[in-house]
């Protein structure tokens, strides 16, 4: 295995590659950019046998990616923030259709006021698409996981587009080693086989009809079912992945958990951050332990529920505010809901972090950790999400 | 509500995608009509331009070597909604517009 | 006359070589007369089987795919209202890949044709269009202009035409139906250094037949731009869609005319023409209109048929002749 120092931007670009991704449309977005670059530029060498489509939008990126992948190509982009956002109406429907595209989205804050640093306010607002979400927490799990993505988006029991995010600028500019995998070796794990419904000349079909109130609720209900099966074909997926090259990550990631009382859960590069303040906390005598959130579109709850056993308060790390919500921090809400409904013993605390890529300092980290601890031993529960690192 | 007889969800085909292309020929839309057109076949010169100017296809062209000139042109009634161009375009009035009765 | 239809993609000369084959079914629930579909039936045969349509929402999307019936006998795709041109493109392209690495065959050449309605292109495809003329993708691109947005029931669009009444043009105290010009889509169409562009008219079969045939084979992208009168959106009884599509001809409102790899040519000429007035009496939505009001149409018909004379290099369109 070719073993490079790669930006998570160019990594998921190799990885697009060596999937033989046939068809790829992109457009320029900080700080998706370098991503989109360096596909052109195995276009351009020949690196890269697939058709590169200049679009003149995002949503045109989106759309071009309907049409080959309904022509039955494997079909690749790569955006952020605002493109994302811009791209939402032909996502849902890329989803309604049950398509199976991929896109990297180098996560980044939405205007106003424009902001071109990092957080999850663009994914998040694709939470309820029916697209699949993953988080990463480094080059590497990026490059493997869209190799994943394909793998999991092309199952006839999903069918369903899938996203692979990673931090603006924490990840998608930093370069760390990168261990690629050649394209054979690739394609025996995810081979070209055109499951999903395609349009052929030699057998036509009608795709992206209306469906009526006798049909709708029908409809949505197979997306809603294809999510669920999504969990456990991911899970099949990274073990797969993980027999055939040696690297896995599960699809939620527990650290430290096994005699944790309190938990705090984080996703994407602060995963990290998260964990060295995890370390540092239990030096201090705090039984906190981590849970890593690497799949969150379809919601690994009994995964989840498992891990959390046992733990009296969880703190939920989210680097996006839903505004005016019950609470801020949308993955917060995930985990409300679960506890709400299944655990009721777990007490929720919801907290924001690195917004408007706002410092997230291992020293805040700890603090939330002891928080947790203090709230686990009566201190009373805040009812409102806790803002980390902003100014009063 | 005919509810009950649809299919659930299980039977549906992915994404609503028909594949039994071409099947709205099943669709019966002669309730639409207030007129219909009667080709007068004795009248009728082949010229084929209610054929062309039909927009749902119901005029039709029927091969039959015993007919004048080797075909003869029908009305698909079940397709038929009565706009009246091929009675309008018909240049030599081979086509008479007679009210429907209901 | 020859009676022998020919197969598809092959320039006829008479409407008796028209193949009988109908790759678009009856029975969709299309108004009566709705001009949409004598276009789509006749482009259809053109193109024949191999063919795969792009089709943005609109009247002739809903009203042949209500699931779990289609009217489309040929493969199709509808995905949004305004990204007919992106979709195409995104079919187009894995076409070519597909091909390249032999997962289609690769002598087979697939067409791809979009129909969209003039809301969903001149107004919120425009720049999906744009974007796919520019960059060369082998389309065919097919603007069925009703003037309006009938799907969403009779609203104004860049191509509605001055003078007309819609239900948000409408006429009232201060208001006199649309008071500005439509868009000149073959222009913006040819601007984008494409091989080929032409207005089509359904009361032309031969004309518009052969020319969806040019435009399937042109080396690049094509753009056609179809008169499709709407009987319920313009106000006329529904056994009049061809003699409305004629008058706009023989009016010079509609010229037909083609822009062939550098050239320009009329194809229907028409030497003396009617007045205006004898097209829009047809029609309730110019009801309305003062004497003012077709004067303005009038000339603004006039300058048309000005450039497009200047464009070929003669007067083939001739004056009004009352
Ligand atoms: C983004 C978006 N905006 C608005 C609509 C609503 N809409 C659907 S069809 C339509 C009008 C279609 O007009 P046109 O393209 O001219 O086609 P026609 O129905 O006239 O043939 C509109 C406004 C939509 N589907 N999507
Ligand atoms: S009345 Fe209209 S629908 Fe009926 S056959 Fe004539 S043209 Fe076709
Ligand atoms: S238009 Fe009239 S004459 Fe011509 S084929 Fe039809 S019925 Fe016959
Ligand atoms: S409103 Fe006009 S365009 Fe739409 S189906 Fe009716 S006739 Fe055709
Ligand atoms: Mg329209």
């Amino acid at each position: 295995m070719p073993r490079l120092a790669l930006t998570t931007n160019y990594a998921v670009a190799h990885a697009a590659k060596d999937s033989d991704v046939d068809v790829v449309a992109a457009y320029p977005i900080t700080p998706s950019t370098p991503a989109a670059e360096k596909l052109a530029e195995f276009v351009a060498n020949g690196e890269m046998d697939a058709e590169y489509i200049h679009v003149e939008s995002e949503h045109s990126a989106a759309s071009a990616l309907v049409g080959a992948s309904a022509t039955g190509a494997r079909a690749f982009t790569v955006t952020a923030s605002q493109g994302l956002i811009y791209m939402s109406e032909v996502l849902y429907i890329a989803s309604g259709l049950r398509l199976p595209m991929v896109l990297g989205v180098a996560s980044r804050a939405l205007s106003a006021p424009l902001s071109i640093w990092g957080d999850m306010h663009d994914i998040a607002s694709l939470r309820d698409a029916g697209l699949m979400i993953y988080f990463v927490s480094s080059a590497q799990e990026a490059y493997d996981t869209v190799i994943q993505a394909f793998k999991v988006a092309e199952d006839p029991r999903v069918h369903l587009p899938a996203i692979v995010d990673y931090d603006g600028f924490v990840l998608s500019h930093v370069t760390e080693p990168v261990e690629t995998i050649e394209r054979e070796e690739v394609l025996k794990y995810i081979p070209k086989s055109i499951t999903w419904n395609v349009l052929n000349p030699k057998k036509p079909i009608s795709i992206g009809t209306v469906g009526d109130p006798d049909y709708y609720y029908e409809f949505k209900y197979q997306q809603q079912v294809a999510m669920e099966n999504a969990l456990k074909v991911a899970e099949e997926a990274d073990r797969e992945f993980e027999r055939m090259f040696g690297r896995g990550y599960g699809i939620i990631e527990p650290y430290r958990m096994d005699d944790a009382e309190i938990a705090m859960i984080a996703y994407g590069a602060h995963a990290g951050t998260a964990r060295v303040a995890v370390d540092k906390a239990r030096e201090k005598g705090i039984k906190v332990g981590l849970v890593r959130l690497r799949l969150w579109r379809p919601f690994p709850s009994e995964q989840l529920k498992k891990l959390l056993e046992g733990i009296s308060v969880v703190g939920v790390l989210d680097r996006a505010m839903a505004l005016g919500g019950p609470l801020q921090g949308p993955v917060a809400l995930d985990v409300g809901t679960l506890i709400a409904t299944r655990m009721p013993d777990v007490r929720l605390v919801s907290f924001t972090i690195g917004i408007g890529q706002r410092d997230v300092r291992v020293e805040d980290l700890v603090r939330v950790a002891e928080m947790l601890d203090e709230i686990s031993k009566g201190k009373e529960i805040p009812m409102k999400t806790i803002p980390i690192g902003l100014r009063e | 509500m005919s509810m009950t007889k649809l299919p659930g969800w299980r039977e549906l085909p992915e994404g609503a995608v028909v594949r039994d292309v071409g099947n709205t020929e099943t669709i019966d839309v002669s309730g639409w009509r207030v007129f219909k057109p009667v080709i007068i076949d004795e009248k009728c010169t082949r010229c084929r331009l209610c054929w062309i100017y039909c927009p749902d296809g119901a005029i039709l062209e029927v091969v039959d070597e015993k007919a004048r000139m080797g075909k003869r042109y029908e009305v698909d009634y079940m397709h038929c909604k009565g706009c009246g161009i091929c009675w309008r375009e018909c240049p030599v009035n081979a086509i008479e517009w007679v009210p429907e009765e209901r | 006359m020859s009676l022998k239809e020919v197969g598809p993609m092959q320039e006829i000369r008479n409407h008796m070589q028209i193949p009988r084959e109908e790759y678009i079914a009856g029975g969709h629930s299309a108004c009566q007369g709705c001009g949409h579909f004598v276009i789509v039936r006749h482009l259809l045969k053109a193109a024949g089987p191999n063919t795969i349509v792009v089709n943005p929402t609109g009247c002739l999307e809903v009203v042949t795919t209500v699931f779990p019936y289609s009217s489309w006998r040929v493969p199709w795709i509808h995905v949004a209202f305004e990204n007919g041109g992106a979709v195409a493109s995104g079919v187009e392209a894995a076409i070519k890949s597909l091909q390249r690495k032999g997962v289609l065959p690769k002598d087979e050449q697939i067409n791809v044709v979009v129909f969209a309605g003039d809301g969903g292109t001149v107004d919120i495809g425009f720049q999906s269009l744009s974007g796919m003329l520019e960059r060369g993708h082998k389309v065919v691109y097919v603007l069925l202009d009703n003037e309006a947005y009938m799907n969403t029931g009779i609203q104004r669009s860049g191509s509605t035409p001055f003078g007309a009444w819609t239900t948000t043009t409408p006429v009232g105290k201060k208001w006199k139906g649309e008071w500005r010009v439509r868009k000149d889509m073959i222009q913006i169409a040819v601007a984008h250094h494409i091989p080929y562009a032409a207005t089509i008219n359904p009361a032309y079969p031969v004309d518009m037949y052969n020319k969806m045939v040019k435009a399937l084979k042109a080396n690049g992208p094509a753009f056609l731009h179809a008169y499709s009168p709407c009987p319920t959106g313009w106000r006329f009884d529904p056994s009049k869609t061809i003699e409305v599509a004629r008058l706009a001809v023989l009016t010079g409102y509609w010229v037909l005319y083609e822009y062939d790899h550098g050239q320009y040519k009329v194809n229907v000429p028409v030497l003396k023409r009617k007045p205006v007035k004898e097209f829009i009496k047809l029609q309730g939505r110019f009801r309305h209109m003062t004497e003012e009001q077709v004067k303005k149409l009038q000339e603004i018909i006039d300058q048309h048929v000005e450039m497009i004379n200047k464009l070929v290099g003669k007067q083939v369109i001739g004056p009004v002749v009352e």
